[in-house]
């Protein structure tokens, strides 16, 4: 076993921090030797880990920060591996927030505890999970430290993609790009992971599209399932405008359904896991002492609670895109395999009742609709005219 | 659909009684559950002010289920020197610990004399054993349900209950504006009501809600938006410069009109009485009436434009479009011509 073993289809990034992470560090190896440049430049001080969501940035972030910590290069079983998969290794810093942007504090704290020579370990590590939100302000903060790296700190930053960062940042990290990782890829992941046939592995895997963390939820939730069935279904029975009026009041239901069910499940383990950290089993009394520090957990999830209908929004988005996707593929010929395979014939009778312009058209109001709701608008009005826009076969 | 898949194995009815939140009466044990956390207090609440009045000497003490010190429960009920009558109010039951579930049980099994034990749970499995139980009849308790007041026809009836409860008498119009202006928050709804009550002795009209919470209640709204779904155009607009000039801000105006067209949506091509339609879409029956009448003379097609044009407006009003007054004229245009343009 190693900290690489879970990571689906992305053995070129991996090659590229094995090689990175088995570079003894500047203090190893007092002599020379020949062949030093070479080794050398395979290992850089700062990193940037790009890739669409669910490609497992983060994941490989921390299994690259294990590597660099565990004395054989991330065994993924000692207890250096063990505390970064907890994030409590003293030698990792990790900066992850739920929130929609980072604030300039977290990073001032990152940036002075990157001061420290590593305790245990060759280096420091210092993981920074969504770099893509950050001000300017924040970035030019962290652009001094990545300017004057302190010695034996390696700093892993992760984003969707490197335009996400501003170009004095882009090009003081090397970026290693993740790809999205195959269907069977995500499905063998799967299969690895959780107790599942193979078929409902295959159809996760596909109907996620790849998004890993989707795909596990999707394999092992049936009330997810349903739900995503659910979503598709409203559109494709789509007649009228009173359907996508009652079709987007059902939509916007489901969204909460599901953000709430995927903000209890996190709270509940974060909750099981600080207490657990903290030394208290669970069902057992808090302490008085340690009282305080569940309450402010309560309340950073409280506030993260407001951030998750428009998520939730966003995931049923995606999987109507995905609909949508499909009817255009069969009205187009182009062939390739269907996202949704389980609904051919509904696909199939979709795509002879409209033409491509209004599917096309369908596609843009969805994008419309999303951004209008980052835009603050009313969910319910962009759902409604989104729908409204699928009703009208015509284009 | 001939074969129906067969319903999950659900726990069995209640065994005890279900009441409603101003339904609560004594018991050894009360329930409290469900969501909707002001009409649990609320309930609570009047429990107590009704055991107090039968008992001055009543002896109220309170638990946190979530931070339950092992014991403190029979501590709480054993007899005292003088008898008084006790009411044990336990929070967050729905976090309790497990001490309290084996206690709380254990406790249940033989409920102390003149005590009632009230538990809140505020949804969610945890603590489900000691719910059960309760459910099955175990303590001889009664469950009083908070759901949370999601449909607007539930919050209706919540405000003519406040009101019939103090005798007076309220137009629909005026409830009408008051869910609209509080419906995020119940206790605001409550506490405006309450105001209303205290403030008068007559009929309580739209009017008068608009002069008490003329801020908050956009009637302006609904004014332009009646005109313009009728195809009053001029009328619309007068009304609309008139609402801006006295303050009124853009925002609510747009909500106006996709309250009042959402409902027309519903109910194009719905077919079935008023009451059964208001059940369906968790309206009043005078919504449907009203919206009814309000269809008449539109398309399918031109309430779809004008849903989309609302959006296009709500994104004009909310920083997207740079003149929010021209994207209201223009939505109130679209409107007035139903659609057809
Ligand atoms: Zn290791």
């Amino acid at each position: 076993m190693t900290v690489w073993d879970d990571l689906a289809g992305q053995s070129d990034a991996i090659a590229v921090f094995r090689a990175a992470a088995t570079v003894p560090s500047a203090g190893e190896s007092a002599e020379p030797r020949g062949d030093e440049a070479s080794v050398r430049s395979s290992m850089t001080h700062s990193w940037l880990i790009t890739g669409p969501p669910g490609s497992g940035r983060s994941n490989l972030a921390y299994a690259f920060a294990a590597a660099l910590l565990c004395p054989d290069a991330g065994c993924g079983v000692c207890p250096h591996c063990q505390q970064v998969a907890a994030r409590t290794h003293p030698d990792l810093a990790a900066l992850a927030t739920d929130r929609v942007i980072i604030t300039i504090d977290e990073v001032r704290r990152l940036v002075t505890s990157a001061q420290f020579s590593p305790s245990v370990g060759r280096y420091r590590v210092m993981v920074v999970e969504d770099a893509d939100r950050m001000t300017e302000r924040t970035s030019n903060l962290l652009l001094k430290v990545l300017e004057e790296p302190p010695p034996r700190t390696v700093w892993i930053l992760c984003a969707p993609s490197a335009a996400d960062l501003l170009p004095t940042i882009r090009s003081r990290v090397r970026t290693v790009r993740l790809r999205v990782p195959d269907v069977a890829d995500v499905a063998e992941l799967i299969l690895r992971r959780v107790d599942v046939d193979e078929q409902t592995a295959l159809r996760s895997a596909r109907e996620a599209q790849s998004h890993i963390g989707m795909a596990l939820r999707l394999a092992t939730n049936p009330e997810a399932r349903d739900r995503r069935a659910e979503t598709l279904r409203i559109a494709l029975d789509l007649r009228s405008v009173s359907d996508a009026v009652i079709g987007a009041a059902r939509l916007l239901q489901i969204a909460g359904d599901d953000a709430k069910a995927i903000t209890a499940e996190r709270d509940a383990e974060e909750r099981e896991h600080t207490l657990r950290s903290l030394g208290v089993e669970p069902g057992a009394a808090v302490p008085m002492a340690l009282r305080s520090h569940i309450r402010q957990l309560e309340e950073d999830q409280k506030r993260r609670a407001t951030r998750s209908l428009r998520d939730g929004i966003d995931r049923i988005l995606v999987d109507l895109l995905s609909l949508y996707r499909d009817v255009m593929k069969v009205q187009l010929g182009s062939g390739g395999d269907l996202v949704n395979t389980e609904l051919d014939s509904d696909v199939r009778s979709a795509a002879s009742a409209s033409t491509p312009s209004a599917t096309l058209a369908t596609m843009d109001a969805i994008a419309l609709a999303r951004a209008r709701i980052g835009a603050n608008v009313a969910p319910a009005l962009a759902l409604e005219s989104m729908l409204v826009t699928a009703v009208q076969k015509e284009g | 659909m001939a074969v129906r898949k067969a319903a999950p194995s659900r726990a069995k009815a209640p065994a005890i009684a279900q009441l409603s939140w101003n339904q609560i009466r004594p018991a050894p044990v009360v329930l409290v559950s469900g969501t909707e956390g002001f009409l649990a207090d609320r309930a609570i609440r009047y429990l107590r002010d009704f055991l107090k009045e039968e008992d001055p000497s009543l002896e109220v003490s309170d638990v946190q289920a979530d931070d339950y010190a092992p014991g403190e429960l029979l501590t709480l009920a054993s007899p005292s020197l003088f008898d008084e009558a006790r009411m044990i109010r336990v929070a967050n039951v729905e976090k309790c610990t497990d001490e309290f579930i084996i206690e709380a049980l254990h406790y249940l099994e033989q409920p102390a004399d003149r005590t009632c034990l009230i538990l809140r749970h505020g949804g969610g499995v945890r603590g489900k054993k000691l719910l059960d139980a309760i459910r099955g009849g175990l303590g001889g308790g009664v469950e009083v349900v908070c759901a949370e007041l999601k449909k607007e026809s539930d919050k209706v009836a919540f405000v003519q209950a406040e009101f019939a409860t103090a005798g007076r008498r309220v137009a629909p119009g005026a409830v009408r504006a008051l869910v609209a202006a509080f419906s995020d928050d119940m206790a605001e709804l409550a506490s405006s009501c309450q105001q209303l009550i205290s403030d008068g002795a007559g009929d309580v009209t739209e009017q008068l809600v608009n002069k008490y919470y003329g801020g908050r209640v956009e009637t302006n709204a609904f004014t332009v938006a009646d005109a313009a779904i009728a195809g009053r155009y001029a009328e619309a607009l007068i009304s609309l410069r008139q609402a801006l000039a006295s303050g009124a801000d853009p925002v609510p105006m747009v909500a106006a009109f996709a309250m009042k067209l959402r409902t027309m949506a519903k109910l194009q091509g719905a077919r079935g009485g008023s009451a059964q339609l208001a059940a369906k879409f968790s309206l009043a029956p005078w919504q449907v009436d009203r919206a009814r009448r309000d269809l008449q003379g539109w398309s399918d097609q031109g309430l779809g434009r004008c849903i989309q044009m609302l959006a296009e407006t709500d994104a004009g009003v909310k920083g997207a479009g740079r003149d929010p007054v021209y994207a209201l004229e223009r939505m109130i245009g679209l409107v007035s011509a139903r659609g057809e343009r």
